[in-house]
């Protein structure tokens, strides 16, 4: 008994530390293939964390909204971005600053404006992985927000859009997604993490087991910041049986937000 | 979206050509288009379809269902398919109808330049379809009797539409599409408008529609996994996916009461059948049930066909101006009306 609990111990231990220290290490995890030979990430998935509040450290603080209580309070986080903070350019921390202040008119999020990358990737909600030859494509619950990663006939982006053009590649086991071509509308958290129109964004995702990848994003943006940074954190598949990808058309949820003032007989 | 209409003119002639063998243009030859339609359903065509690493037919690639025929016959069209010559008399008269709206002065509602912004049908290929109407059955191209059930129904969907006042008075009177919450995602996927571009993506246990308009996905599970349970309703329905030889069966459920699709229930069910019958063309038939809408379950049947991509990222939410601008418009319509009303009444 008192064996069993030791070893069980240890075994929790050591997937504590494989999921923490995963990022620096090489995987040695190989991953079951798809028909076409490629590691196999199908699958929905989730991150588990506190980053749409802050991708940065933060504490418990409270809602916008006093009405809601402590229902929307703010969940506190280690933050999901590697050594230190932000490299803001000052005017750009100053932009931040502003948009933290005014996020009840601004949030995009709010406004069920499309999420943008990377911040689709960590919002708490799944989103599914579906693994063609030719393209792979990434499809989001909230939103109705989708990615395609081209990993055959790549082309630069045609147009700026919300969630980036993405070029995508295999190195091992580890598929890299070089994603440009996105707008300077979207945010990375309700904090007011922002980027401009010149957000690069290089990600590599790796499974480490059956039912985790490892996530990181390198965050290039030399408008805003001094200089690249990055961003990493586990992603765990949804294990539940049937798990799907549910519709979360939010538009509706926004109207009275984004339009309310213009009612006939406004909202009290 | 513009970039369709750069589809080589080769394509397009080589198209037109497999069109017209396809669907044959009298109607003797109808009859036997309808045969071969339901013969194809069991035979293999005579290229070898394309298949994915996994062996499932390949449906894969951009599609569209862009055309002019209306989902019931027109009282005029006395038949089920047109000649290829009446089509494209058809389509001249459609085209010019859309091209009117565009020219200030000559029709009562004056739209918005479509050529400009790309929204007329003729700047993205049409399917060639030579039916008189979507619906197929019942024969006559029209809907079925409605139940009283149903007629109830939409009596009370329309009190409760004008309880909410007129179309101005706030964003939730103004047409779904124009919200940019709905516009003919389906299923039944009839065509939108504008914006007719489908992408199709398959992977071993799931299969992608994505809809341009409106940036709607469809993820279609294909591991005989049951439906959701009964308490989640969506707009685009629970759909559930099986190969049934070469055909891709999808069938759907779960959608909200605010669907509402032709008057249809929540308790609507859509099954559809996605047939590769070509490298040019899927055929796409759907059947919708709902008891308590229709007397009798009614199908369509329509062509998708080939185009360019890519499908591009349409954030119509994000980019609706015309809303808050037709608000604000009706607003100040409002405003002047009652400060010309006072002033009348202090004189």
């Amino acid at each position: 008994m008192r064996t069993r609990f030791i070893s069980s111990m240890i075994v929790a231990v050591g997937l504590f530390l494989g999921v923490a220290t995963a990022p620096a290490q090489t995987p040695a995890y190989r991953a079951p293939r798809t028909k076409d030979g490629k590691p196999n990430l199908n699958g929905v998935w989730q991150a588990v964390n506190e980053a749409n509040w802050d991708i940065e450290a933060h504490s418990a603080a409270p809602g916008p909204f006093y009405q809601l209580g402590a229902a929307y309070s703010v969940a506190p986080g280690i933050g999901i971005v590697e050594g230190g903070p932000i490299p803001y350019k000052p005017e750009a921390l100053q932009k931040k600053k502003q948009n933290f202040a005014n996020r009840m008119t601004l949030d995009p999020e709010a406004k069920c404006y499309l999420p943008g990358v990377p911040r689709a990737m960590y919002m708490p909600y799944p989103f599914q992985i579906v693994q063609s030859t030719k393209q792979i494509m990434l499809v989001f619950e909230f939103a109705g927000a989708l990615r395609t990663v081209y990993m055959a006939d790549q082309t630069e982006a045609p147009a700026d859009s919300w969630m980036g053009w993405s070029n995508g590649r295999w190195e091992g086991e580890t598929l890299v997604i070089d994603s440009t071509g996105f707008n300077d509308l979207s945010w990375f958290d309700r904090a007011g993490n922002f980027h401009s129109d010149a957000l690069h964004v290089v990600e590599r995702i790796t499974a480490i087991d059956a039912d985790h990848l490892n996530y990181e994003a390198t965050i290039e943006d030399p408008n805003v910041f001094t200089r690249p940074w990055k961003i990493s954190f586990p992603l765990y598949r949804r294990i539940e049986k049937n798990a799907q990808i549910l519709e979360y058309k939010c538009v509706e949820f926004s109207e009275d937000l984004i339009y309310g003032h213009l009612r006939k007989v406004p909202l009290k | 979206m513009n970039h369709r209409f750069l589809i080589p003119l080769g394509v397009i002639a080589l198209a037109i050509l497999v069109a017209v063998v396809l669907v044959a243009p009298t109607s003797a030859a109808a009859q036997a288009q309808k045969a071969a339609a339901t013969a194809t359903k069991a035979a293999a065509p005579a290229k070898p379809l394309p298949r994915t690493p996994d062996g499932q037919p390949d449906l894969q690639g951009y599609w569209t269902n862009n055309s002019y025929t209306p989902l019931e016959r027109p009282n005029d069209a006395k038949k089920d398919f047109y000649t290829l010559e009446e089509l494209r008399e058809v389509e001249k008269r459609r085209a010019a109808q859309e091209d009117e709206q565009t020219v200030p002065g000559t029709t009562a509602d004056v739209h918005y330049d479509f050529t400009q912004f790309g929204l007329d049908r003729s700047q993205t290929r049409l399917t060639d379809n030579l039916r008189t109407s979507v619906i197929v059955d019942p024969p006559n191209g029209k809907l079925p009797p409605v139940t009283s059930e149903g007629q109830k129904r939409a009596a009370d969907r329309a009190a409760e539409r004008r309880k909410q006042g007129a179309q101005y008075d706030q964003v939730q009177n103004i047409p779904l599409g124009s919200r940019c919450v709905y516009q003919n995602a389906g299923p039944p996927m009839l065509p939108p408008g504008y914006n007719p571009a489908y992408q199709i993506l398959q992977s071993k246990d799931t299969v992608i529609i994505l809809i341009e308009m409106l940036h709607e996905v469809r993820v279609i599970p294909l591991d005989s996994r049951p439906h959701a349970p009964q308490g989640y309703r969506s707009w685009l329905g629970d759909s559930r996916g099986h190969w049934e030889g070469d055909t891709l069966v999808v069938e759907t459920t779960n959608f909200s009461d605010k669907v509402g699709f032709r008057g249809a229930s929540e308790n609507m069910k859509v099954t559809e059948r996605f047939t590769r019958v070509s490298d040019d063309a899927i055929r796409y038939e759907f059947t919708v049930n709902d008891p308590s809408t229709w007397e009798i379950p009614w199908k369509g049947e329509m062509p998708f066909v080939k185009i360019n991509g890519p499908v591009f990222e349409h954030a119509c939410h994000e980019g609706n101006y015309g809303v808050a601008n037709t608000l604000k418009a009706v607003r100040i319509e409002e405003k002047k009306a009652a400060d010309e009303a006072a002033k009348k009444g202090t004189k």
